[in-house]
């Protein structure tokens, strides 16, 4: 009995490694294909375009509501010291560096994770991408390779636009309780952002942008036969490219407080 | 081998998926020019022995030879020179879903030709009008028949006149009137010298089309000769196939 169950467990764990050694073997060519020419161009753009259109809506209304909320929490806080006028520069700091990257990062994982995992999977059972093969195209470059770069281009983008979306929520929750002006808002809003803040966050997210879409390709390109696959796909995509990206998350925290001490004093 | 190469050829050549063994030691060659019709129970492997020589399959054991050449031991960019000169028709067709139905015939020329936009579409037009389908040009493939779906397949995998064309149930789901007519293309494709390679249930178009018919079954090649040696072979299974009508 014991040992049926502790059988069992081994073999989950070694199915979970061997998918996980399948995963990184195919990020890492990934890796080679994103730098190695033809460059798939027309289908990049096309595909940063579905990502931004089936994103920006949901990434404008969640950042506002984030700022919101962050303000509210920001004010509770710094007021008690006397530190109201560092409001926006605090909530700034915080949208900058990690709100916003991890935010976006969790949003673009739910629509656009999802979105490629049940594409490509339907695209896998349906034997499309085979039909690809076929057709002497590149089926991993050119349906992998240009998700993955499309990703990794347009969470830095989404990210921007959500850290403004966040400070016009921050300005509308400070214009409601203070009546602090635009201007004086935003001018106080960037007093703490530095050129490190913005590398770090622009590398954060595009390694997040990578995580989503390889995690998203290798899921839909091995879909097994069937609907269910599909869904499954989808589902574990958003779960796995989740998991992964807050994981990096720390290794990446830890990388840039090493790289750039002075975000971490 | 050089000019008496076969067009395809299998030269024992196993595949199994996992405990399920499909093919077993096969090995058969096709002239170039010819037609070879491939008859066989659902389930058989007609379908995986048509993957194979298009390289989307690789044998666990054997070598697969396309115009004198092992494909199996080719680098992708190797393989993709080989495909270039095969036409495929997937047995659900595999329609690119996402472009319509004359996006997809292009897509072929779009990639490997460098004709310019007005060519590219007299082409892809002129395809699926040779499949009786040039209304569907703008049509998305999700609003079509299976059997129109099959067609613009078929239309897809001639559109760069291949040397080799490999389909899979081409006359499956059509009525008796338009598969005659998918018939009489083939015909006219392979009088012209593509070499077909045709997976069939349908035993009047396999004699119709087919220089030589092979029956598969049990992963191996159960008879094999002209429509009138499968006539006069007395192995039930074979018996069971040419007395059979239009199969679907
Ligand atoms: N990619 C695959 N993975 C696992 N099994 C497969 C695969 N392709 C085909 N098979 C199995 O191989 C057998 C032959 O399939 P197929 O060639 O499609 O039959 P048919 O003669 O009807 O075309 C079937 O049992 C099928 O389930
Ligand atoms: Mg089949």
């Amino acid at each position: 009995m014991q040992g049926a169950a502790a059988e069992r467990v081994g073999q989950a764990v070694l199915d979970a490694l061997a998918s996980a050694g399948a995963y990184f073997v195919f990020a890492g060519r990934a890796l080679v294909e994103l730098v190695r020419p033809p460059f798939e161009v027309r289908e990049v753009l096309r595909q940063i375009y579905a990502l931004g259109s089936r994103s920006i809506p949901l990434i404008l209304a969640a950042g506002f509501a984030v700022g919101v909320v962050l303000s509210m929490h920001t004010r509770a806080t710094l007021e008690r010291f006397g530190a109201g006028a560092l409001i926006p520069a605090g909530l700034a700091v915080a949208l900058v560096r990690e709100t916003g990257p991890l935010v976006t990062g969790l949003l673009v994982a739910g629509r656009a994770g999802a979105g490629i995992g049940a594409e490509l999977g339907a695209m896998r059972v349906t034997e499309q991408i085979d039909a690809l093969e076929a057709i002497a195209v590149d089926a991993f470059k050119y349906l992998a390779v240009t998700r993955i770069l499309a990703c990794m281009i347009a969470l830095p983008l989404l990210t921007t636009l959500m850290d403004f979306a966040g400070m016009t929520g921050g300005f509308a929750a400070e214009a409601a309780a203070t009546g602090i002006a635009w201007p004086l808002y935003f001018q106080r809003s960037f007093e703490l952002i530095g050129f490190a803040d913005f590398v770090s966050a622009t590398v954060k997210t595009v390694v997040f942008g990578f995580i989503i879409g390889s995690v998203a390709s290798y899921l839909g390109f091995h879909a097994t036969r069937g609907t269910e696959g599909v869904g499954d796909a989808s589902t574990r995509a958003v779960v796995a490219s989740s998991i992964l990206l807050i994981l990096s998350d720390v290794l990446l925290v830890k990388l840039i407080f090493i790289l750039f001490p002075q975000i971490g004093s | 081998m050089s000019s008496l190469a076969a067009a395809v050829e299998f030269d024992r050549v196993s595949k199994a998926f996992g405990d399920r063994v499909v093919l077993q030691d096969v090995s058969f060659a096709i002239a170039p020019g010819t037609a070879f019709g491939v008859l066989g129970r659902s389930g058989t492997g007609k379908s995986v022995t048509l993957k194979h020589i298009i390289g989307l399959i690789r044998p666990d054991a054997g070598r697969v030879l396309v115009h004198g050449e092992d494909i199996t031991e080719l680098r992708p960019r190797a393989l993709a020179r080989v495909r270039r000169r095969m036409g495929f028709l997937f047995q659900e067709a595999a329609l690119f879903d996402s472009i319509t139905v004359g996006e997809n015939v292009a897509f072929p020329l779009r990639r490997h030709t460098r004709l310019g936009e007005a060519a590219i579409v007299a082409r892809a037009r002129q395809r699926l009008a040779d499949v009786e389908l040039s209304d569907a040009f703008d049509a998305m493939p999700a609003d079509l028949s299976g059997g129109m779906r099959k067609r613009v397949g078929l239309a897809r995998a001639m559109v760069l006149d291949p040397d080799i064309l490999l389909v899979d149930e081409p006359s499956a789901g059509l009525d008796p009137i338009t598969s005659r007519e998918i018939d009489g293309l083939l015909i006219g494709l392979r009088r012209a010298g593509t070499t077909l390679v045709v997976v069939t249930h349908n035993i009047p178009s396999a004699r119709a089309i087919a220089d030589e018919l092979a029956v598969l079954g049990d992963g191996r090649i159960v008879a094999r000769g002209t429509a009138a040696d499968l006539d006069a072979n007395p192995d039930p299974l074979v018996q069971a196939f040419m007395r059979a009508g239009t199969g679907g």
